[in-house]
C-alpha cells in the first residue's frame, strides 16, 4: 500500500461528509445548477476536461442569473 | 527557488482551492448567494489549474496548451446552449468528465507498465471501469434526451442477465489484472467490456427515469474523478471528486424517494414493461373546455396553482405560462407553481426553465410545501404533467406508481389539465384525475392553449 493512501483516504472521507452536509442544504430550486457546478469542479483533473470547466461555469452562471425574486423585480 | 519550495507553495494553492470549492457549494444553498458560489468555484478551479501548470515536473507544455484550446473550443459552445437543452448538455459533460478520467487512468497504466504494484492496479482498474461505463452510459443518456435515440425503455428478455454478465466480466478482468498487472493484453479488453456495460446499463431506461439516471451518472463521474485523485495522489482532485460524487448521490436518493423506487428498481426495474399489464382501456367520458371557458374560470379564482411537467418543456410553454402568471397576478389572483422533484428530465429542470422565463423563484413551490395548500386552491392548472398528479399513487395499491409522493392536485376546487390527447403518460397508467367531476380537460398544445387563455384574459381586462 502506498504511503499516501491513508492520508488520501482521510481526505476523501472527510470531503464526502462535508459534501453530504453542504449539498443536503442546497435548495431544490438550484439542483440543476448544482449539478453543472460540481461537474465543472471535478474537471480540474486535467487540461483535457477543460471543456467541462469552461462550459460548466458558463452555464451555471447563466442559470443562476435567471433566478430572480419577486421583490427584487419590483424594486 | 528550489523544487521542494515551489511544491509547498503549490500545495497551499491547492488547499485554498479546496476551501473555495466548499464555500462554492455552501453559497449555492440559496439563489441569493448562488452567484457568489459560482465565482468561488471559478476562482478555485482557476487556482488549481494554474498551480498544476506551475508544477516544475511538468514538461509537455505544448500539449497542454493544445488540450486547453480544444477543451475551451468544446466547452464554450457547451456553456452557451439553450436552457432547454440543459439536460442533454449535462449528460454530455458527465461523458467528457468520465472520458478524461478513464483516459488518464489508461495512460497511468501504460506509463507504469512493468513496475505497477497490485494495489495501484486495483485503483486504476476501478477508476477506468467506472470512468468507461459512465462515458458510454452518459452518451446514451444524452442521445435519449436529445431524442437521437428513442426515449422509451428498450428492453428484451434476459436483459439483466446479459448486463450483469458483462459487468461481471469487467470485474473479472480487473481482478485478473490485479493478480498479474503485467498481462497487458487484458487491459484493453477490460476497457471495452466496461464501455459496453455502460451502454447496456442506460439503454433500457426510459425518459421519465432520466432525473435519477443523470444524478447517478453524475455521482459515478465524481467518484471516478476521486479515484483518479488516489491514482495521481492529488488531494485536490480527491476533494473535488468526493464533492461531485456525494452531490450526485444525494440527488439520486432524492429522485428515487420522489418516485418511491429503489436504485435497483430504476436501473434494472420493469417500469417500461408494466404497460402490458394495464388491462382496462375502456373509453370513459371526460369534460372538456375551451380557452375562453378556462379563462373565465381562472378569472373567477382567488388562488391558482400551476403544475408544470415535461410536456411544458416539450411545448416550450414556460414563457406563455409566465405571461399567464403576470396577467393573473395583476388581477389580484395568487398564482404559484407546484414543482415535483422528478418533473422533467433532470433534477431542478422545471425551476431552471421557469426561471429563464422570468418567473420569480419565490413563486416556485416544492411539493411538501404546496401540498397542504391544495384544499384552499380554487384552480389547479396542470400543464404537461401526468404521473406526478395521479391519485392512483395514493389510492391504488396495485398501481405501478403506488406510494409515489404526488402533488395532491385533486384536492383543489377545480382542476384543469392541458393535454394533447387522452393517451396515458410514461408509466402507461390511466389517470383518475382526468375523470373527476371537477376536472376539465383542455385538449391541445400547451403553448397554443395558454396563449389562448392569456388572450381571453386580456380581452376581458380591456372590456371591463
Amino acid at each position: 500500500m502506498p504511503a499516501d493512501f491513508i492520508s488520501n483516504l482521510y481526505v476523501f472521507i472527510l470531503a464526502g461528509f462535508v459534501g453530504f452536509g453542504l449539498i443536503k442544504r442546497v435548495s431544490p430550486l438550484l439542483h440543476t445548477p448544482l449539478m453543472s457546478l460540481t461537474n465543472a469542479l471535478d474537471a480540474i483533473a486535467v487540461a483535457a476536461s477543460f471543456s467541462n470547466m469552461v462550459g460548466g461555469f458558463l452555464i451555471t452562471d447563466r442559470m443562476i442569473r435567471m433566478f430572480k425574486s419577486g421583490k427584487a423585480k419590483k424594486s | 527557488m528550489n523544487a521542494a519550495a515551489i511544491q509547498q507553495y503549490l500545495d497551499f494553492a491547492y488547499i485554498l482551492a479546496v476551501v473555495l470549492f466548499i464555500l462554492a457549494l455552501k453559497w449555492l444553498s440559496s439563489p441569493v448567494s448562488a452567484r457568489r458560489g459560482v465565482l468561488a468555484g471559478e476562482v478555485a478551479a482557476g487556482l488549481a489549474v494554474v498551480a498544476t501548470l506551475c508544477n516544475p515536473e511538468l514538461v509537455a507544455y505544448k500539449w497542454i496548451v493544445i488540450a486547453l484550446i480544444i477543451g475551451a473550443g468544446i466547452g464554450i459552445p457547451l456553456g452557451m446552449v439553450k436552457i432547454t437543452a440543459v439536460p442533454q448538455r449535462t449528460a454530455l459533460s458527465h461523458a467528457f468528465g468520465a472520458l478524461s478520467a478513464a483516459m488518464i487512468g489508461i495512460a497511468e497504466y501504460y506509463v507504469g507498465l512493468g513496475h505497477i504494484s497490485r494495489f495501484e492496479m486495483g485503483e486504476i482498474g476501478m477508476e477506468v471501469i467506472i470512468g468507461s461505463l459512465t462515458f458510454t452510459g452518459s452518451l446514451i443518456a444524452a442521445g435519449k434526451l436529445q431524442e437521437l435515440l428513442p426515449q422509451r425503455p428498450i428492453v428484451y428478455k434476459g436483459q439483466n442477465i446479459v448486463s450483469f454478465s458483462v459487468f461481471g466480466a469487467a470485474i473479472g478482468l480487473a481482478t485478473a489484472l490485479v493478480v498479474h498487472p503485467e498481462h497487458a493484453v487484458l487491459f484493453p479488453i477490460m476497457v471495452i467490456v466496461a464501455l459496453v456495460f455502460g451502454m447496456l446499463l442506460v439503454t433500457p431506461i426510459g425518459g421519465a427515469d432520466m432525473p435519477t439516471v443523470i444524478s447517478l451518472l453524475n455521482s459515478y463521474a465524481g467518484f471516478s474523478a476521486a479515484l483518479l485523485g488516489f491514482v495521481l495522489n492529488s488531494k485536490v482532485l480527491i476533494v473535488a471528486g468526493a464533492l461531485d460524487g456525494s452531490s450526485g448521490f444525494i440527488l439520486s436518493v432524492i429522485m428515487c424517494k420522489a418516485m418511491n423506487r429503489s436504485f435497483s428498481n430504476v436501473l434494472f426495474g420493469a417500469f417500461g414493461t408494466i404497460q402490458t399489464s394495464v388491462t382496462e382501456t375502456k373509453e370513459r367520458p371526460v369534460r372538456s373546455a375551451s380557452a375562453e371557458e378556462a379563462a373565465e374560470i381562472l378569472d373567477a379564482a382567488r388562488k391558482v396553482v400551476i403544475v408544470p411537467g415535461y410536456g411544458m418543456a416539450v411545448a416550450q410553454a414556460q414563457h406563455k405560462l409566465r405571461e399567464l402568471h403576470d396577467v393573473l397576478t395583476k388581477r389580484g389572483i395568487d398564482v404559484s407553481f407546484a414543482i415535483h422533484p422528478v418533473a422533467g428530465r433532470m433534477p431542478g429542470h422545471m425551476n431552471v426553465l421557469l426561471a429563464e422565463a422570468d418567473v420569480p423563484y419565490d413563486r416556485l413551490i416544492e411539493m411538501d410545501e404546496i401540498n397542504p395548500e391544495f384544499p384552499r386552491t380554487d384552480v389547479v392548472l396542470v400543464v404537461g404533467a401526468n404521473d406526478v398528479v395521479n391519485p392512483a399513487a395514493r389510492l391504488d395499491k396495485n398501481s405501478p406508481i403506488a406510494g409515489m409522493p404526488i402533488l395532491n392536485a385533486s384536492e383543489a376546487q377545480t382542476v384543469m389539465v392541458i393535454k394533447r390527447s387522452m393517451s396515458p403518460g410514461f408509466a402507461g397508467i390511466d389517470n383518475e384525475l382526468y375523470y373527476l367531476d371537477k376536472t376539465l380537460m383542455l385538449f391541445g398544445d400547451a403553448k397554443t392553449f395558454v396563449t389562448g387563455i392569456v388572450k381571453e384574459l386580456n380581452a376581458v381586462a380591456a372590456g371591463s
